[in-house]
């Protein structure tokens, strides 16, 4: 059967503009669609489509929109009523989309209305006549590559899989695509930010700095200097742009009433139950960099750990450098250079 | 006010075990599968709690555990789960995994639900991980949800607040560690649970003597299902190549370890 392809895209984040993942996930297509010889659709999800395709001028294929207020939220009624108006309108094989929180709540449910199959976090699609997929298993401890016969096909591609397409802004024209929607029973109120007095999780740093159950226990003067601690892990943020994570044992501290670092909360966790982030270069400090921590380092590039311990999980095989060293320390010398490099 | 919170969770290899697949007849699976020890999924476990703490806010409410596993390693599961919490189980007897297709697991999943006895639709909770820890997949609960009607559904919950008209603020993760937050009419919902606030309860003997009331006979008499693959074919299932030649830099110097470290940071 011939394939055909659908991109499914949507405007960023209190923006008219394509988010970048749906831009990454253009390049997908395209590269897809020429290897496959196949043709391409691209679906618009967005309050004004004729504003959000500008930035896909001299894309060159048909793209079609879904545009009006009850698409400016991301929602699950109405997205997947959107998604699968595209979808029908386009009738695909293959639906290519990015792994967004706002296309991942709706793409299981729009693989069920479309009575096809979905694959998420996929990292690449290759083949030659069909597509073959790679993702991960296990919280990315077993990695897979899949194929399938049933269609259409939804696949999710994670972000940063990709470059995000660019090309001069200007008019393009947009098929408007009508969306029968359901009774809405659910509004949204905006986004709300973790209570902390800096937002620490920056998905576009260069660095991921991970701060370890060490950090809050006592040191070699018998006392805990989780004020300290937290100080010194603040100014090392505010420095370096790095964005923070956590060990689960740290985030979990608060609940069993041990000394905490005010600013960390669950969405900081890397880990097994945690986020598994993007970086280029990542900096573990007291953490024992045990298996279920470091399967959330599966796509940072560069690592380095400072512990105490020279057996500890990250010098066997974990990380590329490990600096045996008293983490307050070296932070505190650290922050100093970066501060007078500034 | 009451809900009938139902919980779908699975049963994962302890996170501290090692994993390594191999080739089995229906394709890959996990090396000495049935000897590694099990736990709750970790997401889905977060929801068991959250939905037990919602029960006992909420008078009349029920709760029921619904878990498609193999049956020797939910009841080992079940040894200790069934102490934290009280909850009717549904067991569903299948090979499960991360290999398995996720949609075909939902199907099974919804089957069951829809013929708990006394389960009044229009005041469900289907709550369960946003991901297993398995197949991460994030498809299992949104499918569950179309297949019963569901259209109001949440993913990556971190919070959910009742209010006395039985609408609820919910707060969903979303890129940049933000939360969105909504606020839904009422029940019937699907939410699918990131961490969420609440600790792991304590072992209590007395809630797991009640447990096993029920729990004991719902394994003895959990089905057997056949899960389909959707299509899927597995081309290759591998471990990959982490190995790192570290460098253990136990001699040097504070200052040095600093310079190498503003260096190594500055560079591109």
């Amino acid at each position: 059967m011939p394939e055909s392809i659908l991109v499914l895209t949507h405007a960023g984040e209190a923006s008219h503009s394509l988010s970048k993942a749906s831009l990454e996930t253009v390049t997908a297509g395209k590269e897809l669609s020429a290897r496959l010889n196949a043709p391409m659709t691209i679906g618009i999800i967005s309050a004004n489509y004729a504003d959000t395709a500008r930035s896909l001028a001299g894309v060159n294929t048909r793209v079609l929109g879904v545009a009006g207020e009850p698409f400016v939220e991301a929602r699950y009624a109405t997205d997947a009523a959107a998604c699968e108006a595209l979808c029908r309108a386009a009738n695909p094989t293959i639906i290519l989309a990015p792994q967004s929180s706002r296309m991942a709540r709706v793409a299981a449910a729009l693989a069920h209305r479309l009575s096809g199959c979905i694959d998420t976090h996929v990292t690449s699609v290759r083949g030659e006549d069909s597509p073959e997929i790679s993702r991960w298993f296990y919280r990315q401890r077993i990695e897979g590559v899949i194929t399938r016969s049933m269609r259409p096909w939804i696949l999710l591609l994670e972000a940063g899989t990709y470059s995000a397409y660019s090309c001069q802004e200007g008019e393009i024209a947009v098929e408007q695509i009508a969306v029968a929607l359901p009774a809405i029973r659910t509004s949204v109120s905006g986004t709300r930010a973790p209570a902390q007095d800096a937002q620490t999780i920056r998905p576009d740093a260069k660095m991921l700095f991970v701060a370890g159950a060490g950090w809050t226990k006592k040191q070699p003067d018998g006392l805990v200097h989780a004020s300290e601690a937290g100080d010194l892990i603040l100014a090392f943020l505010r420095q370096s742009g790095a964005s923070l994570g956590s060990s689960k044992s740290l985030v979990d501290q608060g609940g069993d009433g041990q000394p905490v670092l005010p600013f960390l909360t669950h969405l900081n966790q890397v880990g097994q139950t945690g986020s598994t982030p993007r970086h280029p270069k990542g900096l573990a400090t007291c953490c024992h960099g045990e298996e279920p921590h470091v399967v959330g380092w599966r796509f940072i590039g560069d690592r380095r750990a400072i512990s105490l311990d020279p057996n500890c999980g990250w010098a066997r095989g974990k990380a590329d450098v490990v600096y045996v060293a008293d983490a307050f320390k070296v932070m505190s010398k650290v922050n100093e250079l970066l501060r007078s490099k500034a | 006010m009451y809900l009938h919170i139902v919980v779908c969770a699975g049963v994962v290899p302890d996170p501290l075990q090692t994993l390594e697949p191999v080739n089995g007849p229906n394709g890959p699976a996990l090396k000495n599968e049935m000897m590694l020890p099990a736990v709750l999924d970790p997401w889905a476990a977060s929801a068991l709690y959250e939905a037990a703490n919602l029960v006992a806010c909420n008078s009349g409410s029920k709760l029921w555990l619904v878990s498609l596993s193999p049956k020797a390693k939910l009841q080992q599961v079940m040894m200790t789960i069934a102490q934290k919490v009280s909850f009717e189980l549904v067991a569903i007897d299948s090979p499960a995994g991360g290999f398995v297709d996720a949609q075909a697991t939902a199907e099974a999943l919804a089957d069951a639900i829809e013929t708990i006895p006394g389960l009044d639709r229009s005041k469900l909770l289907l709550f369960g991980g946003w991901e297993s820890a398995s197949r991460g997949a994030g498809a299992t609960l949104q499918t569950i949800g179309e297949r019963l009607g569901v259209l109001d559904q949440f993913m990556g919950v971190d919070q959910i607040e009742m209010r006395e008209d039985g609408s609820f603020e919910v707060l969903e993760r979303v890129e940049g560690g933000q939360h969105q937050v909504s606020i839904c009419a009422g029940a019937p919902a699907v939410l699918g649970w990131a961490t969420g606030n609440l600790p792991e309860p304590r072992n209590n003997p007395q809630i797991g003597m009640a447990n096993m009331r029920n729990v004991m006979p719902a394994l003895q008499k959990a089905k057997p299902a056949v899960i389909g693959d959707n299509g899927l074919h597995y081309l290759s299932a591998s471990l990959p190549s982490q190995q790192r030649q570290t460098r253990v830099a136990k001699d040097m110097s504070l200052d040095a370890i600093a310079q190498e470290l503003v260096e190594w940071i500055g560079a591109e």
